[in-house]
């Protein structure tokens, strides 16, 4: 059982930095420019796929440098000669903008590389178990995995809070004429962060394509739980986002070990149905099962008793 | 040093600034002066590209009209808002280091100088700006747009809702300032300060420039004053 419970952790912790990863670009963006940027998980595809093509040629290493870079400069010019344009024209324009871009990058992605599944691959130097604990193995690379993440994390904290940059971030994001008032140059800010958001999102394709499988649909797989963690956490705050993340990683690594059911909460109350029960399906179904709708129920309940979400402020 | 001629502004299809026409030589206070909705926060916001403006506005002899705020800033042209705007969620240090432009390598103004005259800035340094006094707050935003070293600074409504000897304290800092050699023009609805420190005074009046003199001129002109200031 223990083992059960330390391995859920174990994974839940990756699945859930991994998660942020992608929200905290599109909490940043959002924070910033007040969108929901529908295109943010094909940033996160694309990461994959330059990555994959960069390995192929130089190796897994050279990928994970480049691929996020090409992401983050691919961005920033979206952001400077598309967003921006289309900002003028409100934000139900951006909208779908972002929406019909994520469109253009799931046709471009399958145009360019086809719809097969691509074997990219975890890198050799970390194809050993990180440690093995009651018979069971824990990969260096779901390691790896969680130690880029934390160090995004703390990076980004860092960056946020102590720089000098990150101090002009925050204050744009609230007083963005103020700031431009005080000569700095806050459409540039904005394409930056824009730039960076998506960086980050293909820094997290590149470190999850091997794991998760590369291949045209893992954009749809993660963007609607990505749009789930920003909502719960609350709409612009990345501690929300960040806490979110954990908490749906977590959820969903629990209810996917374990081995609860309906049939276990009956027998609690002693309620015995036929197999020929019109419902007997819905009473014969596991936590397993629902493991990937647990986000959207979590959604719908945050929505219901705390609709600004758990870190979120109601807009003045 | 900074010449606005014929200036025009809209808010939608409203007419807000009509031809304003006045000018701030080098190291001059002027004031602009007229009773609310007359267009003189609108001047000033046209002047730092906030809002659109149709006519010419010069500084340091070149043409600003039409370009972006930052660049305006960058040219040395400060504004201190009306609202003041301090980040609230920054400390009171982190919002004056904000002030100093990127690749700014000397000032006439320190952060240790202006926290040895505002000492209630100096102990409450590391405090987040938003928790602040009115006071407080407009001493901070006149501090953090001087730590951008501007050649002429532009106040909106310095002395709104302050006590009197918060008051005194704004007026003692736009003397300093003045004694530095950077240009102030002062936007007020009050003429307490402006008549005591300004060298020249505009009056607005339904977006226009109604009158110009001299403080000592405008005290005399009591049909002025009646017609476009007085409440």
């Amino acid at each position: 059982m223990i083992e059960v419970f330390i391995f859920a952790t174990l994974n839940g912790l990756v699945t859930g930095l991994l998660l942020f990863m992608l929200a905290s670009g599109l909490t940043l963006i959002f924070s910033m420019m007040g969108v929901l940027n529908f295109a943010h998980a094909s940033f996160y595809m694309l990461g994959a796929y330059f990555a994959y093509s960069i390995s192929l040629q130089f190796g897994y290493w050279t990928g994970l440098i480049f691929a996020p870079l090409i992401v983050g400069v691919l961005g920033a010019v979206i952001e400077r000669y598309g967003l921006r344009k289309v900002h003028q024209s409100g934000h139900v324009a951006e909208l779908v903008f972002t929406f019909g871009l994520a469109f253009l990058i799931e046709e471009a992605v399958q145009f360019f590389w086809g719809p097969d599944t691509k074997g990219y691959q975890t890198p050799e130097l970390l194809n050993f178990p990180l440690f093995t604990l009651f018979g069971q193995e824990f990969s260096a690379y779901r390691g790896f995995m969680i130690a880029i993440s934390i160090s995004i994390f703390m990076g980004l904290y860092y960056v946020l809070t102590r720089s000098r940059i990150g101090i002009i971030i925050q204050a744009a994001i609230t007083h963005p004429n103020t700031v431009a008032n005080l000569g700095h140059n806050v459409p540039m800010i904005f394409m930056c962060v824009f730039g960076v958001g998506t960086a980050l999102a293909g820094l997290a394709g590149v470190i999850a394509g091997p794991v998760l499988t590369t291949f045209p649909g893992m954009a749809a797989v993660l963007g609607s739980i990505v749009f789930v963690i920003v909502v719960i956490g609350g709409l612009g705050s990345l501690a929300g986002a960040f806490i979110a993340s954990l908490l749906i990683g977590l959820l969903q690594s629990y209810a996917i070990a374990s081995d609860l059911g309906m049939p276990d909460l009956l027998n609690l109350l002693g309620v015995e149905f036929e197999r020929s029960h019109p419902l007997h399906d819905l009473w014969t179904i596991t936590l397993p099962q629902i493991a990937p709708v647990l986000p959207f129920l979590l959604l719908v309940l945050v929505l219901i008793f705390r609709p600004t979400g758990l870190m979120g402020k109601r807009e003045q | 040093m900074l010449e606005v001629t014929d200036l025009h502004a809209y808010y939608g299809k409203s007419h807000i600034l009509q031809g304003v026409t006045f000018n701030v030589a080098e190291g001059e206070i002027v004031s602009l002066l007229g009773r609310n909705g007359v267009g003189r926060s609108t001047s000033v916001k046209a002047i730092m590209g906030e809002v659109a403006p149709a006519g010419s506005v010069k500084f340091k002899g070149q043409e600003i009209s039409g370009k972006k705020s930052f660049e305006i800033a960058n040219l040395g042209l400060g504004y201190v808002p009306e609202n003041r705007e301090i980040f609230p969620t920054l400390t009171v240090r982190q919002n004056l280091e904000l002030g100093i432009k990127n690749g700014q390598t000397s000032s006439r103004w320190e952060i240790d100088e202006l926290f040895d005259m505002f000492p209630n800035l100096a102990e409450r340094a590391d405090v987040h700006g938003g928790v602040l006094s009115g006071g407080e707050q407009q001493m901070l935003c006149m501090c953090r747009t001087l730590m951008g070293d501007p050649d002429m600074i532009m106040i909106d409504e310095p002395t709104e809702g302050l006590a009197p000897k918060v008051v005194e304290q704004v007026g003692n800092l736009l003397q300093e300032i003045a004694k530095r050699g950077v240009a102030i023009l002062l936007v007020e609805q009050k003429l307490t300060i402006a008549m005591n420190i300004s060298k020249r005074v505009y009056v607005m009046g339904h977006g226009q420039v109604v009158w110009e003199g001299t403080p000592a001129g405008l005290l005399k002109a009591d049909d002025i004053r009646a017609e476009w200031l007085e409440v």
